[in-house]
């Protein structure tokens, strides 16, 4: 076993980096003064350079003065929210304006918790960290695509514009119907909308019994299938750890999943219940 | 002339006056550079000596420590933009004009905070991105990362903030959208997911916290002007000490 691992060339790799990363003998230190203090003054100056220089090449902007009778078109939040803004369009502002962000907040804290893998500390790695870092990764493509959609290509009516679009022209109105997938499985199946249970006021038809069933199904496979076929992946986590990762995974690559079902299918809410729809 | 030179340096460094004030000599040997290190309250932020690979910049890329410099800046500048602005509905909007057209230097203030505040928000982000590439926030550094992660949270609400303070329509209407969504906050809000069911109506529930009233209005620039220059500074200033301060207890991660 032991043997085996060692003969991996990643791992090889991996111990002559710790072994760089840890080279701390005191003869190859430097003092502070002047070395680093130099280096971190002149990256301030030239960070002060660079933003004198923005500053004279793109002054602040100042609109008209602020009024409730005119609401601009569109109406678009400042850039590094225009990501959540962007989600706008697949989701219901509970879940693209809090939740979603909220999620993000708690998945960035919950990171050095849930990553149990010791190598590629202080370093930089790919090959040794390929899960957390292709995770990572989607993440903040993701964030940074969205926000590069909403400041670059939205428009009136917060529709798509090329930059060769006129932008002072509505698009035409799309012409696409959006449905629920609810009523989508009615029409392919043949159901009626007939209430099957009701709790309180609220009925539940067989259709949105199904789409219950699809919502959760989608997260209950990805728990379930690394749990069966990446053993060492669930030991490694253990129960607590893998459930939070995969909690965490599964919901950020629902966004996406979420987005290409509304742009392929032209389906609206993929869950409606009566208290929130998704 | 290099003799002479070394003649004004060594007495001016010897006089009372130079010594009560630094509390060590000119820094030319080793002794008076560590004792810089020790004497000086923010270069204390450091330690006396790195090893070699810390002066490689491509390890850090320089992102956490031009973060905490865009934060002076914004500091130095917002103190400035603070003398000639008032934040009432009445006369903010006149105030940032008259940054244009009475007061000296006042077009270059505005422009260097708001660009300062852009670089800030990226410098964030991307020092974020760095740390992770390093795997810099494994054991024992786990809660300096959690740290991290709440100064990010406050540099974009104060960037947020901050927004709504010109007081134009692109102020107002990028507030309103996020207020928007505060409706929509499950539980607490009066449009989201059983907040009707919970009682919270438009005029008790999270927006009416955060804004002040139903609408943006003198509250909320009230409010925002207040968080914006003095709560969320102060309360980012204080993560950002535990932040530097964790750092050198946990020690540096990488080659440095």
């Amino acid at each position: 076993m032991e043997a085996k691992v060692a003969t991996q060339a990643g791992d090889l790799k991996s111990r002559i980096k710790k072994a760089a990363a840890e080279n701390m003998v005191p003869e190859d230190t430097v003092l502070v003064w002047p070395n680093l203090v130099y280096i971190e003054l002149i990256s301030m100056l030239f960070a002060t350079a660079v933003l004198l220089f923005l500053s004279l090449a793109s002054p602040a902007p100042l609109e008209e003065i602020a009024s409730k009778d005119t609401t601009p078109n569109p109406t678009k939040a400042p850039w590094y929210f225009l990501g959540l803004q962007e989600l706008l369009v697949f989701f219901d502002p509970w879940l693209a304006g809090v939740v979603l962000p909220s999620l993000i907040i708690v998945g960035l804290i919950a990171i050095p918790y849930i990553d149990y893998n010791p190598r590629g500390k202080g370093y930089y790695s790919f090959s040794e960290r390929k899960f957390a870092m292709w995770g990572f990764s989607f993440g903040l493509a993701l964030w940074y695509i969205l926000i590069f959609i909403g400041v670059w290509f939205r428009g009136l009516d917060w529709s798509w514009y090329w930059p060769w679009d006129d932008w002072s022209h509505h698009q035409p109105a799309s012409a696409v119907k959006l449905v629920d997938l609810e009523v989508l499985l009615q029409g392919w199946l043949g159901l009626s909308d007939a209430p099957l249970i009701s709790i309180g006021t609220y009925n539940f038809s067989v259709a949105n019994l199904i789409t219950w069933a699809i919502f959760f199904g989608y997260y209950g496979l990805g728990f379930t299938i690394p749990f069966l076929f990446l053993r060492d992946f669930y030991k490694k986590l253990g129960f607590i750890r893998y459930n939070i990762t995969m909690f965490l995974f599964l919901s950020m690559v629902g966004v996406p999943l979420k987005m290409a079902v509304r742009l392929l299918a032209d389906i609206k809410y993929v869950l409606i219940t009566p208290w929130f729809k998704i | 002339m290099g003799k002479l030179w070394e003649q004004i340096r060594q007495t001016i460094a010897g006089t009372q006056i130079w010594k009560s004030v630094f509390r060590h000599g000119y820094p030319d040997t080793d002794a008076n550079r560590a004792l810089v290190m020790f004497s000086n309250v923010i270069l204390h932020l450091h330690p006396v000596r790195v090893r070699r690979g810390a002066l490689k910049i491509r390890f850090t890329w320089c992102l956490g420590g031009l973060t905490f410099f865009f934060f002076i800046l914004l500091a130095i500048t917002g103190v400035f933009l603070m003398f000639y602005y008032v934040p009432d509905t009445r006369r903010a909007y006149n105030d940032i004009k008259d940054l244009g057209t009475v007061i000296y230097f006042g077009d270059l203030f505005r422009n260097l905070h708001r660009w300062a505040a852009h670089a800030m928000v990226l410098s964030v982000w991307l020092h974020m991105t760095r740390v992770f590439f390093t795997g810099s926030y494994k054991p024992p550094r786990e809660f300096n990362w959690v740290v991290g992660v709440i100064l990010l949270v406050l540099t974009l609400v104060l960037s947020w903030t901050g927004y709504l303070l010109p007081w134009d329509q692109l102020a107002l209407w990028a507030v309103t959208v996020g207020s928007k969504m505060a409706e929509a906050t499950p539980l607490i809000g009066n449009a989201g997911p059983f907040g009707p069911e919970l009682g919270f109506t438009v005029s008790n529930d999270i927006a009416f916290v955060l804004l002040g009233g139903t609408v943006v209005g003198q509250s909320t620039l009230l409010r925002f002007y207040v968080l914006h220059c003095l709560a969320l500074p102060l309360v980012a200033a204080l993560f950002m000490a535990v932040h530097f301060w964790r750092i050198r207890k946990d020690g540096f991660s990488g080659p440095l």
